[in-house]
């Protein structure tokens, strides 16, 4: 039956996803003989005492020892249900002493992490594979819910207040997480990858994070900061409106803000709207835009702004 | 079916030419009634326009998510705002306006007091009261929808609702205002149980019916004021940004969920407890055959109504509050599993050794009893709090809820508006046109939310705009369904219209029920009965007729 399992639930990235899918296809499968219990019954009945005029019906108001049965069985099945869920719900909030640890800080719509060394990254976090990771939780705007299918973790993350998650990958790879807790325009898209490297490759990351970009072009490695950092949750570059400013042609171009007065976007005020974007905002567009300060390299900055200049 | 009928009164009228219905003239007649049934029918046009209203919200939600690309004949019509203020609206008008005053103030508004052999309702200045509160709520709803939409979702969650645009607000004391109505509709009907049953008619003498409306009664007055006051405050935030919930101004957010969900979870027996007493008048008609365990039923509604308030901490089980709490509410959350169970397979007993007919209304409760065993196992999966981890703000949640509030309240209601539509109209509808609607309707209804518990298990969230394209053929399939459920509810609103003026004239008693609304007129007269009835027999007694007085 793993193939109705797989049909069912995403793949497995953990020893923790498989103790929830065995739970998951227990109940599933107790449902299903319930289910059939209640309609087949019900069906067979329709057939075989269907209507015949005239046909009178026995009088059966009650039958006790039945009717025990039927809630005392039902109960029992409850019970041991209860204490099924309780053991995998134990595992789930206590996390092991030596788990790493990787603050996450949610805000309207992206995950910010950071490592214990201070490495941080946006919308993407790698993991080493078989270590306990723990995730501390917090939101700076509304409720968000850090949710990892794979995992088959999810936790709401709350401002003034700190929730954790934690999971032993097991398997490497690219994995999404997931806002699982309405928030709004971008709910849909407050997505992060969520990589499960070897150590090799963690290790790696951890030490060239900031060199990747030496591979490209500046244009192209500020498209893969556009994708990345979520810019293009807000902004597109084919000309047309979305949360932001479409990014088309917007370069060098004199801009009405909505205090009435006008800029020349240079690179400059490029610079500026990543790090503090609520200072000059575009008329007509709200000022939503939550600040990359601390979270753009210097060369991703740099990347960026040729890609806006690029796009003409 | 003559032999079904306990008094000697029934039949012997011919049908007199005034009835509630045009015993007085004119619209201020019918504005300014105090007679339970014109209120009754008047929350029946107002509720089935909320319910259309709703209705169309939904289906745009589906068709938004008809293809991840949001396109139509090829052009984007939906963005990431509109589909937030769709589903909204969806939920918020269907709840608030459609399904809590749905059944109370509609059918039973009706029927129950014509099942006690009353002449009204106890307080029938208080019921036009309540049905006027609703209209209010009403107007403020819908113009919180014109002037400004709301996109906070039904749950209205701080700190998103605080802090979003819109015109929250207004909406929320519209939900206010619609609290005070259901109240009120709550309030009357106990008084109404206790104080005005027909002589001779003691408490398990009276219909199931009637027992799950008292259910329903004791939750809508006691869980009602908490809603009250969670949107009070949160109006008041809003408005003077004071705090309470906003963890700027020092409240706490999960603070308000724990208000929510203290109304909002027994606000789900509201729902539910209506459809269970309808099922439980129309199995035992159809089977013509006496309900299995009477006593159980009763005792299942009551203690329904007891547990429902006792388990609200299951909706948090992510949302941080306490992990012992998780675990203690779990625990309770199962309790549900006991009366739920026991009305099914009493249900089911009954049907055995029937005598068992399909006419419109048995077709719904069969499609309830299917949906309902669905809906209540699936909830199993939630209780269980290593599986709610997954599970809880997904899809899986969204089909759960739908099977018990679509799959089995608006089931039932659809077959107690058939089964009463003779006795609220005088006219027979079309049996054929019927039966097609509500068997369209269950198809309809599982390929919109059965698909819905895979993309759930999946791992696909809730309130979801974009999504992966790997959702896409379960997404559109869902949508197809949706299409099929309006076209059974449109061919179902056609077939009961047009019943009004071509239907056959409803004889007293077209189903051979055993209940005391069947001993009257249908439509029944101003005061309902010609003379007060008086209870013979206790109810679902399909024995052959004894001799008594004639």
């Amino acid at each position: 039956m793993e193939w109705l399992r797989a049909w069912m639930l995403p793949p497995q990235g953990s020893e923790f996803a498989k103790e929830i899918d065995f739970v998951y296809m227990g109940i599933f499968w107790l449902s299903v003989v319930l289910f059939f219990g209640i309609v087949i019954p019900m069906s067979y009945f329709a057939w075989r005492y269907r209507f015949v005029p005239g046909r009178v019906t026995p009088h059966q108001t009650h039958n006790t020892t039945l009717e025990v049965l039927w809630s005392v069985l039902p109960l029992l099945l409850c019970v041991g249900l209860f204490f099924w869920g309780l053991v995998g719900y134990l595992k789930y909030i206590v996390a092991p002493g030596e788990a790493m640890e990787i603050q996450v800080t949610a805000q309207k719509w992206q995950w910010a992490f950071e490592y214990p060394d201070g490495t941080r990254s946006l919308n993407e976090v790698h993991v080493p594979v078989n270590k306990p990771v723990r995730f501390v939780m917090t939101s700076v705007d509304v409720l968000h819910d850090f949710y990892v299918p794979d995992m088959r973790v999810k936790m709401d993350v709350i401002p003034n207040r700190y929730t954790q998650i934690w999971f032993t990958p097991t398997v490497t790879g690219e994995k999404v997480s997931t806002c699982a807790e309405y928030c709004g325009k971008g709910h849909s898209d407050m997505r992060a990858k969520v990589f499960v490297d070897t150590q090799a490759d963690y290790d790696k990351w951890m030490a060239t994070g900031g060199t990747e970009y030496t591979q490209y072009p500046p244009e192209e490695w500020g498209k893969i900061q556009w994708e990345r950092k979520g810019c293009q949750t807000c902004h597109n570059i084919d000309g047309t409106r979305s949360k932001g400013p479409s990014w088309k042609g917007i370069f060098g171009k004199m801009e009405k803000l909505n205090n009435g007065s006008t800029v020349l976007v240079d690179e400059n005020y490029l610079r500026e709207s990543m790090l503090q974007p609520n200072a000059k905002v575009v008329d007509g567009f709200e000022a939503i835009m939550p600040t990359f300060q601390g979270l753009l390299r210097q060369n991703e900055m740099d990347g960026l702004i040729a890609f806006i200049k690029s796009l003409q | 079916m003559e032999h079904t009928l306990t008094s000697a009164h029934t039949g012997e009228h011919p049908r007199p030419e005034k009835n509630y219905l045009n015993e007085t003239t004119g619209i201020w007649s019918w504005m300014s009634t105090l007679d339970h049934k014109r209120i009754g029918v008047m929350y029946l046009v107002g509720i089935l326009t909320a319910f259309m209203i709703g209705g169309t919200f939904a289906l745009l939600v589906r068709l938004a998510l008809l293809n991840p690309q949001h396109t139509l004949f090829g052009k984007v019509w939906v963005t990431a705002e509109m589909y937030n203020r769709f589903f909204t609206l969806h939920g918020v008008v269907m709840v608030f306006l459609f399904i809590i005053p749905s059944i109370p103030g509609s059918l039973t508004n009706v029927i129950l007091p014509l099942m006690l052999g009353a002449k009204d309702v106890a307080f029938p200045r208080l019921n036009l009261m309540s049905f006027y509160l609703w209209v209010v709520g009403a107007i403020m709803g819908v113009t919180s929808m014109i002037v400004g939409a709301v996109d906070t979702g039904w749950t209205f969650y701080t700190p998103y609702s605080t802090s979003t645009d819109g015109t929250v607000s207004l909406m929320v004391m519209a939900a206010f205002v619609l609290g005070f109505s259901s109240i009120l509709t709550g309030l009357n009907f106990i008084a109404t149980v206790h104080k005005l049953r027909a002589p001779g008619m003691g408490w398990f003498d009276m219909p199931l019916f009637v027992w799950g409306m008292y259910s329903t009664a004791v939750i809508q007055i006691l869980a009602t004021p908490v809603l009250a006051i969670t949107l009070v405050l949160l109006a008041i935030e809003r408005s003077f940004g004071i705090g309470i919930f906003d963890a700027r101004l020092g409240g706490d957010p999960v603070l308000f969920q724990h208000f929510f969900w203290f109304y909002s979870h027994p606000a789900v027996y509201i729902m539910i407890l209506p459809g269970m007493a309808i099922i439980s008048e129309l199995i035992p008609t159809f089977c013509r055959k006496t309900m299995f365990g009477y006593r159980a039923i009763a005792y299942s509604s009551v203690s329904l109504a007891l547990v429902s308030f006792i388990v609200w901490g299951h909706h948090m089980f992510v949302a941080g509050q306490s992990q012992l709490a998780n675990v203690v509410f779990s625990a309770l959350t199962f309790l549900v599993a006991i009366p739920s169970g026991v009305k099914v397979f009493n249900w089911l007993s009954t049907m055995y050794k029937g005598n068992i007919s399909f006419e419109t209304p048995m077709v719904y409760a069969l499609s309830f009893l299917f949906l309902f065993a669905i809906g209540g196992l699936t909830g199993i999966f939630f209780a269980t709090l290593s599986v709610d981890i997954h599970l809880t703000d997904t899809y899986f949640v969204v089909a759960h809820f739908h099977y018990v509030m679509m799959g089995s309240t608006v089931i039932a209601f659809f077959g107690g508006l058939h089964y009463w539509w003779p006795k609220i109209t005088g006219r027979m509808y079309n049996e054929f046109w019927g039966r097609l609607g509500a068997v369209l309707v269950f198809i309809g209804f599982n390929m919109t939310f059965g698909s819905q518990f895979i993309m759930g298990s999946q791992g696909m969230p809730r309130r979801y705009f974009n999504y992966l394209d790997q959702f896409q053929p379960i997404h559109a399939f869902s949508t197809y369904g949706s299409w099929v459920l309006g076209v059974a509810f449109l061919i179902t609103a056609i077939n009961l219209l047009a019943s009004l003026k071509t239907g056959a004239l409803a004889p007293p008693n077209p189903w051979g029920g055993t209940t005391m609304e069947w001993m009257t007129d249908s439509p029944p007269i101003m005061h309902n009965f010609h003379d007060q009835p008086v209870l013979e027999r206790e109810p679902y007694d399909y024995r052959p007729k004894r001799v008594t007085h004639v």
